[in-house]
């Protein structure tokens, strides 16, 4: 019965089911599908804004659906340096489409030793595995 | 998951595609495929069929029947004719609420079915025994599945399934004793969403084929199943409440705004003498229902302030109102600040956003 989610082999992933596109020292952070179907159909986000410090594993912002509130916690420490704002009028892009058009924030890290503490594709897979 | 228990429906809900969640002790389905948003739609402009079955059933009957459910429940059991029903609560000697019922009279003066929250049966079945007068008691809640049948379209549907059964024929909150292929059911005019419909009884055994039937004849009526989100979004729209949310054993009736169905000039009951006292000293609190007037969604614990920061309340439930496609809440909130208008903040994630008291049932206002 379980449902096969798409797990890019490039992103990093956190526990708590964000992903994190890293490209040199921008990281790019969006929820993942199981993140997406779990939650159900998304009505609202609150992202940071431009300029923003945010820590590693601390909440930058929330995704809820009519049922509940998801913290989203960040991958890595760092500056916020582009928002995708779109999604906070259109949440249901997150459900559409939450690895492309849903992204969340681009974030210049502080540092690259912070990405030791995530997990990757295969690792992922198997926690969601668990989780459904 | 595995030790949770399973309706009789619980096939058909795998089926269906049903997201099952775990929920008071019963593995029930959250949403369906079609997502609760169109569930909670499919409702208020159809017809929507939901599993129930997990709510409790008490069983109070013999010579001192009357007696006993008076004694327990604040509503006037006396008053019911055969074949009526009436929300009630069950209150303790210190007037809190220890669940809200429905009470339904089979046979006047010697037969109720009360009908309990879930989550609160084993706690309900304890206290009616311990208060007992001499009735007999009996928990019937594993023989019996219970299927709502809400929304516009639901008299047609049921009428449908029950051939003759006339819709008409009943008064909200009135039942009809039958049978569905050859096993007892109840048909009460009764639901939790603030739509037209049914709640429907049903022996164990016949649940699926009811289910099943329902489905089929609803097809022309756009019939869907809807899981406990719409469920709940769709009683938080008319400001329903939901113990643990609203009420709980420390909540006072009148503070719920649900002195309507305490009837303490006609009877006697558990809880009486410290309702009517504190009624005398005042409240300290008062349920109301809010809109956000800034981003954010109110959720239950949140703290509300008023904007000189003096801490007035907390959200009991809140949502993003699928009909009004706005944030909705509702709060205890200090008396003063309980009219309709009253403004104040409710902590978000330690940020302050604006909201405002609004006149309630947010949809369906008459």
């Amino acid at each position: 019965m379980s449902k096969k989610f798409i797990v890019p082999e490039e992103n990093y992933y956190t526990k708590d089911h964000e992903w994190a596109y890293v490209d040199e020292n921008i990281v790019t952070v969006g929820i993942t599908t199981f993140a997406q179907d779990k939650l159900g159909e998304i009505v609202y986000v609150d992202l940071p804004e431009e300029g923003n410090k945010v820590t590693q594993n601390e909440d930058f912002g929330v995704v809820e659906s009519v049922k509940a509130a998801s913290d989203l916690l960040s991958p890595v420490s760092g500056t916020v340096i582009e928002v995708n704002d779109g999604v906070m009028d259109n949440p249901g892009v997150l459900n559409d489409d939450p690895l492309n058009d849903g992204w969340l924030i681009k974030i210049e890290m502080d540092s690259e030793k912070e990405l030791a503490n995530l997990i990757r594709a295969g690792e992922y897979r198997k926690l969601i595995e668990k989780e459904s | 998951m595995s030790s949770d228990n399973k309706t009789a429906l619980y096939q058909e809900h795998l089926s269906l595609g049903g997201k099952m969640v775990s929920f008071a002790g019963w593995s029930m389905p959250v949403e369906y495929p079609s997502g609760l948003r169109v569930e909670h739609a499919n409702v208020r402009s159809k017809v929507g069929l939901f599993d129930v079955s997990h709510m409790g059933e008490f069983r109070v009957q013999g010579p001192e029947a009357l007696k006993t459910v008076e004694h327990l429940t604040t509503n006037f059991v006396a008053g019911l004719e055969k074949n009526q029903a009436q929300y009630s609560l069950l209150c303790n000697e210190q007037g809190g609420v220890v669940d809200d019922l429905i009470v339904y009279c089979l046979e006047e003066g010697t037969d109720y079915l009360l009908c309990v929250n879930a989550s609160n049966r084993h706690k309900d079945f304890e206290w009616v025994v311990k208060n007992n007068l001499g009735a007999e008691i009996s928990d019937i809640s594993d023989l019996w599945s219970q299927i709502a049948v809400q929304g516009p379209n639901a008299y047609e549907l049921v009428e449908k399934v029950y051939p003759g059964f006339q819709s008409s024929s009943l008064k909200n909150f009135e039942l009809l004793q039958t049978s569905f292929e050859g096993s007892s059911c109840i048909i009460a005019k009764t639901g939790y969403t603030g739509e037209a419909g049914f709640e429907i009884f049903i022996e164990n055994e016949k649940a699926v084929q009811l289910w099943q039937a329902l489905l089929e004849k609803g097809q022309g009526l756009g019939v869907l199943p809807i899981g406990l989100g719409a469920r709940d979004s769709l009683r938080t729209e008319m400001k329903y409440s939901l113990y643990g949310h609203e009420i709980d054993d420390t909540t006072l009736p009148h503070e719920a705004g649900l002195n309507w169905v305490v009837k303490a000039t006609k009877k006697d009951f558990i809880g009486k003498a410290a309702i009517l006292e504190a009624k005398e000293l005042g409240f300290s609190k008062k349920l109301v229902g809010f809109k956000m007037k800034g981003r954010g969604i109110p959720r239950q614990s949140y703290l509300l302030f008023s904007f000189d920061n003096q801490e007035i309340g907390w959200v009991t439930s809140g949502t993003m109102s699928p009909t009004l496609n706005e944030a909705i809440g509702i709060a205890y909130i200090k008396p003063e600040f309980a009219p309709v208008g009253s403004e104040f903040n409710v902590q978000i994630r330690g940020k302050n956003i604006a909201a405002e008291v609004v006149k309630t049932p947010f949809v369906n206002q008459k």
